[in-house]
């Protein structure tokens, strides 16, 4: 279902193109540090996504369209390159298009799989959670 | 300092870690270096064993039966419990409670004296407790309205005494201190702080959990009311542990959970309770995890030798000497005299991604709020890093640490 599909296209090709996990990881922190820095005030418990070790904010919003806006951030490097991974992956899209989406598979393919089991603390099952759950709010 | 120079002692780590199966497993295609046993310890082989053994052998429920395997299976049952008395320094087994650990050891001794509570009655606690010694009594002042206050701690990590003294009042009822901070491994004083509440003519309890694993604990000597262990740092199985209760405290509380093995006679009209410490004892106990408990205690006794704990702390020491070489490392607990475990913040490096890196490199240590958010908060941080040390951990196992997380350091900053 998710193949062909542009977006998830070339995050498996970017990270098929690295090596060992140490690149990968090394990528994903770059994707974190290349964030829109998130405003003061929006490091507030509203957007805080509970079920996280580290502190994870994620700013959620719709566009004129109805497609979903994401911007986000966390105090610990590796789950912050999950947030902007994240946003790749869930921003611009209609609700209807981001739900269809199966994150677990898309971490899978591009080796990270392991980041997104429930007994994992970083918290990554949260915020999609989260992202998912605002996508369906019409 | 060489491996050689750290066992001069004749301590034979390789002997001991020969008894541990899991140590000789792979992570991430690398040994194990397995630096969390202040979380929870390693089983050695006889404790493994035992617990076969048990179902294998000798198996039935406790207290209950005529017949020889009942007979031979409460036996052993009790026998841990002479152990547990053996080993804390009771002064007999009726003196020890079994509970899951000491959780529910600190939660039985809460639930009892909070029966006596009244509004703006107060206990005192440390800043440097450790969850399961804060929210028992944190439900005391929810339901009864008791004040908790706080001992404050340095920015060496230890207990300030003297504002511990100052705390007291005409309304002190309970003290609950740890022996042994499971963050900033500070080994507090017990008998100090003991003969301080008693000076002021109230009950302490002290939680054992980590100071028991690192060194002898003798509670007749120290003198306190209640004293709280638990297994599976001991290593021991999980959902073990042990509550001492001096003298007739056990008489004066009130029984915590009711059901069967509790009574010793239950009718319509009313319950009359079993003598203590089964009236503490409600339900089918975790029969063998006990009885492998005493295996445990019995290999601590062999093996968790003067040697081995001058080992774990000469890890300890090696480790922060190795750690002040690292620029941007702020340890937390710096206390003389502290226990085998090492907390630290990494300058710009959130503890989960140091942690989580280090795992690559097959160096296993804890990172988060440890279960004692008014500690970090003491400090300043939202989480660290520990890395803790028992008897089956070796001096390569520092290096690789040390090297495992200079590496995670470096791809983080």
């Amino acid at each position: 279902m998710q193949t062909g599909d542009p977006v998830i296209e070339s995050l498996v090709d970017e990270f098929d193109f690295l090596g060992d996990w140490e690149e990968r990881y090394r990528y994903l922190i770059e994707m974190g540090r290349a964030l829109e820095p998130l405003k003061p005030d929006e490091h507030c418990d509203a957007n805080k996504v509970q079920g996280c070790v580290s502190q994870v904010w994620l700013v959620l919003g719709k566009d004129g369209e109805g497609k979903l806006l994401i911007r986000g951030d966390s105090d610990a490097h590796i789950v912050k390159g999950l947030v902007a991974l994240l946003i790749r992956l869930y921003a611009g899209r209609s609700p209807a298009e981001a739900t269809a989406i199966d994150a677990r598979e898309v971490l899978a393919r591009i080796g990270l799989g392991e980041h997104l089991s429930p007994q994992r603390s970083n918290g990554l099952a949260s915020m999609v959670a989260r992202i998912r759950s605002w996508a369906g709010e019409g | 300092m060489t491996a050689l120079a750290r066992t001069a002692s004749g301590f034979d780590v390789a002997a001991i870690r020969a008894q541990f199966p899991i140590l000789s497993r792979e992570v991430h295609g690398r040994p194990l270096v397995y630096l969390d046993s202040a979380a929870s310890a390693q089983k050695p082989e006889a404790v493994i064993d035992a617990l076969g053994d048990v179902w294998r052998g000798s198996y039935a429920n406790v207290h209950r039966g005529l017949h020889t395997l009942a007979n031979e299976t409460t036996e052993a049952f009790e026998g841990t419990r002479g152990k547990l008395a053996a080993f804390l320094g009771a002064s007999w087994p009726e003196e020890i409670v079994l509970t899951r650990g000491t959780t529910e050891a600190i939660n039985l001794v809460a639930a009892g004296i909070g029966h006596g509570l009244r509004e703006g009655d107060e206990i005192i606690l440390s800043q440097m407790e450790h969850h399961s010694n804060i929210v028992p009594w944190h439900f005391l002042r929810e339901r009864n309205g008791v004040v908790i206050r706080w001992v404050p701690v340095t920015d060496e990590g230890v207990l300030d005494l003297e504002a511990y003294e100052a705390l007291f009042t005409s309304r002190t009822k309970f003290v609950a201190l740890t022996h042994m901070s499971n963050v900033l491994g500070t080994l507090n004083d017990a008998k100090g702080l003991t003969e301080i509440a008693h000076r002021h003519g109230v009950p302490i309890l002290l939680d054992g959990s980590q100071a028991a694993v690192h060194g002898p604990v003798d509670v007749s000597a120290i003198g306190c009311d209640f004293y709280a262990i638990t297994g599976h740092k001991l290593y021991g199985p999980n959902a073990t542990g042990a509550l001492y209760a001096k003298g007739d405290w056990l008489e004066r509380l009130p029984a915590f959970m009711g059901g069967g093995e509790m009574i010793a006679e239950v009718s319509e009209e009313g319950v009359v309770y079993a003598a203590p410490p089964h009236k503490f004892e409600a339900g089918t106990p975790a029969i063998a995890d006990v009885i492998a408990l005493g295996t445990a205690l019995d290999w601590m006794g062999a093996h968790v030798t003067p040697e081995a704990l001058a080992h774990e702390h000469a890890l300890a020491e090696a480790a922060t000497a190795g750690l002040k070489a690292i620029d941007g490392i702020r340890i937390l607990g710096t206390a003389p005299g502290k226990g085998p475990i090492l907390s630290f913040v990494v300058e710009n490096a959130h503890a989960h991604d140091i942690a989580q890196l280090m795992d690559r490199y097959g160096v296993a240590v804890r990172a988060g709020h440890h279960c004692a958010h008014p500690l970090m908060k003491r400090f300043g941080v939202t989480a660290s890093v520990r890395a803790s040390f028992a008897v089956y951990n070796t001096a390569e196992e520092v290096d690789a640490f040390l090297d495992a997380l200079r590496r995670a350091r470096e791809f983080l900053i």
